[in-house]
């Protein structure tokens, strides 16, 4: 947006190291970069263990987001490309990965890191992500037992609630908290179409509804179209979401209450990493997925 | 014998006087806010036009989304015979007719004597309504008239992955950023809906001769999407986003003579 106008949408990008690693010392240094549509991630594991990860918007070009989203992973600790052992690609743009050495779906690299970040008791994996949003069952091992996906249609996806941001002038990391403080549920937004929510939402505000009553009709709208590809597929316990979606609490709540039992806890299922407080990205899990074939895939070839 | 027909759109209302089988007054005015103040206003200025007064009208009868919000008046027809009734009238040999409004599309097939046979609507998808155009436009920095011209001066066919309007927004963008004729992307824009309503066409059946009303239809580039994914002839009446309002003045007044 040219004419300085906030983007409300604009999520904030992070990125962290792992104080404890030198990575000189590790033997074997995977990447897994993983390009969506909307951001990108990339994580650095070195023997299997977390090192570091950044996590940012992507541009137009894949190969430069796959290149920018590395940077700012490793962004001063001093590894480069060349450090690295073997790098998997995965996301919409994973074929589009200049440094990639294999390409591997989203579905099953968020299954993994799904797997790895919340532990092997989850069996239903909720990934939504900028313009899409996949329901994933998966076994003890982090392998996809089935699974189903909307990549077609924006109700239900990161973008969508983007859009609702960007309408009512609310900061998207704030829309989940504001949508959880009306006093009474206002019934969910009937379009499915976020066009047509759009102008639904636009009708409500003019007739006199507060932006978090707004919100909340939406974010609530939101829950009930992933539940319908959670039913479809079978949701089971136990139940993790990842993604961008997952770090708002306004869909979260309203989507765990229709399903009757509660989401993971966003923290990691290793407990000396809880433990020391290594921060917890919920939109790293494709990226972790996919370093961790990277491990097993430069394992199995011992190059 | 005059009777009055409103249609009420998501976008625009339109109303329609007919006196013993001719239009004598039309008036359109944007649903805005308040839809039922905006039937009243141009139900009114239809008439003004018309040179008639309510005390003239025998019955009035709604179509549109926002039918039942017009309190003006005392009956009301669905959109597929609404459009079925006006083009039998504007249009007589048209057994297809396709109705793209700002939030709905529809095909509707109809027999010789102006029955429906069979329709489909979309309602749920701007991806198939005028709404997606606009979005387009906007995305496009042009307005939605201007599309059709943009269209005429392309001069490569590309395809748009997205179907979804929002997605194809950034598709969109990303079109732009790769320096893509605008002009082209306007015919990839028209060449997406058109086939969202082509696939409608096909689902109740094609039969000749076709039309287009609804606003859509003033839009030349919709048209000639259509016209080649099916290698048909469409025609256009004058006037396609009265067409509804005028079914609704024939339904008036086919009750009037079956009472």
């Amino acid at each position: 947006m040219a004419d300085g106008k906030k983007e409300f949408w604009r999520w904030p990008e992070s990125r962290w190291a792992n104080p404890e690693i030198d990575w000189k010392k590790g033997k074997l240094i995977t990447a897994g970069i993983d390009v969506g549509s909307v951001s990108a991630q990339g994580v650095i594991m070195v023997d299997g263990e977390l090192y570091c990860y950044g996590n940012m918007r992507t541009g137009s070009s894949s190969p430069d987001s796959a290149i920018n989203v590395f940077n700012k992973a490793t962004e001063g600790t001093g590894l480069a490309l060349r450090d690295v052992h073997f790098t998997v690609g995965t996301g919409y743009g994973r074929v589009n990965v200049p440094f990639g050495n294999r390409a591997i779906t989203e579905i099953a690299c968020h299954a993994k890191g799904a797997n790895w970040m919340y532990g092997p008791a989850v069996r239903t994996v909720l990934d939504m992500g900028g313009q899409d949003c996949k329901a994933i069952k998966i076994d003890d091992k982090g392998k996809v037992v089935a699974f189903l996906m909307n990549d077609k249609c924006a109700a239900g996806t990161g973008r969508g609630m983007e859009v609702f941001a960007d309408l009512l002038g609310v900061p998207i990391e704030d829309v989940g908290d504001m949508s959880l403080s009306v006093a009474e549920e206002p019934p969910p937004v009937s379009s499915t179409c976020v066009i047509f929510a759009k102008s639904e939402a636009g009708a409500l505000l003019r007739a006199g509804w507060p932006k978090e009553k707004v919100l909340a009709a939406y974010c609530s709208a939101m829950a009930h179209r992933v539940l319908s590809l959670l039913e479809k597929v079978n949701v089971e316990r136990e139940f993790a979401i990842t993604g961008g979606i997952a770090k708002n609490q306004g869909v979260v709540k309203r989507l765990t209450k229709e399903l009757g039992f509660e989401a993971c806890e966003a923290k990691w299922h290793n407990q000396s990493y809880a433990d020391k407080g290594f921060p917890f990205d919920t939109q790293i899990a494709g990226a972790i997925g996919a370093a961790l074939f990277g491990k097993a895939l430069a394992e199995k070839g011992s190059r | 014998m005059i009777t009055a027909g409103i249609d009420s759109g998501a976008k625009n209302v339109k109303a329609v006087i007919m006196k013993d089988g001719r239009v004598v007054g039309k008036a359109m005015a944007p649903a805005g806010l308040d839809t039922k103040a905006a039937a009243e206003n141009v139900y009114n200025e239809a008439l003004k036009a018309a040179g008639a007064e309510k005390k003239d009208v025998r019955k009035v009868f709604a179509t549109g989304v926002g039918r039942k919000s017009c309190d003006c008046a005392q009956g009301e027809v669905t959109e597929a015979d609404a459009d079925a009734k006006g083009i039998r009238f504007v249009m007589p040999n048209v057994r297809t007719v396709i109705d793209v409004g700002a939030e709905e599309g529809r095909a509707v097939r109809i027999n010789q004597h102006g029955d429906v046979v069979d329709f489909a609507i979309n309602e749920k998808c701007a991806a198939g309504a005028g709404a997606f155009v606009e979005a387009m436009a906007r995305a496009l920095e042009t307005e939605v008239e201007k599309m059709g011209d943009l269209y005429d001066r392309s001069t490569k066919e590309i395809d748009m992955n997205a179907q979804c309007a929002v997605f194809a927004e950034s598709e969109l963008v990303s079109l732009i950023h790769s320096q893509t004729a605008k002009a082209d992307i306007a015919r990839a824009v028209l060449n997406a809906i058109g086939d969202r309503i082509v696939s409608m066409m096909r689902r109740v059946g094609v039969e000749k001769d076709v039309a287009a009303i609804g606003g859509m239809a003033l839009n030349g580039g919709f048209i000639k999407a259509i016209e080649r994914e099916l290698n048909i002839t469409i025609g256009v009446p004058a006037d396609p986003q009265y067409v509804s309002a005028i079914g609704a003045a024939i339904a008036a007044a086919e009750q009037r003579m079956e009472v």
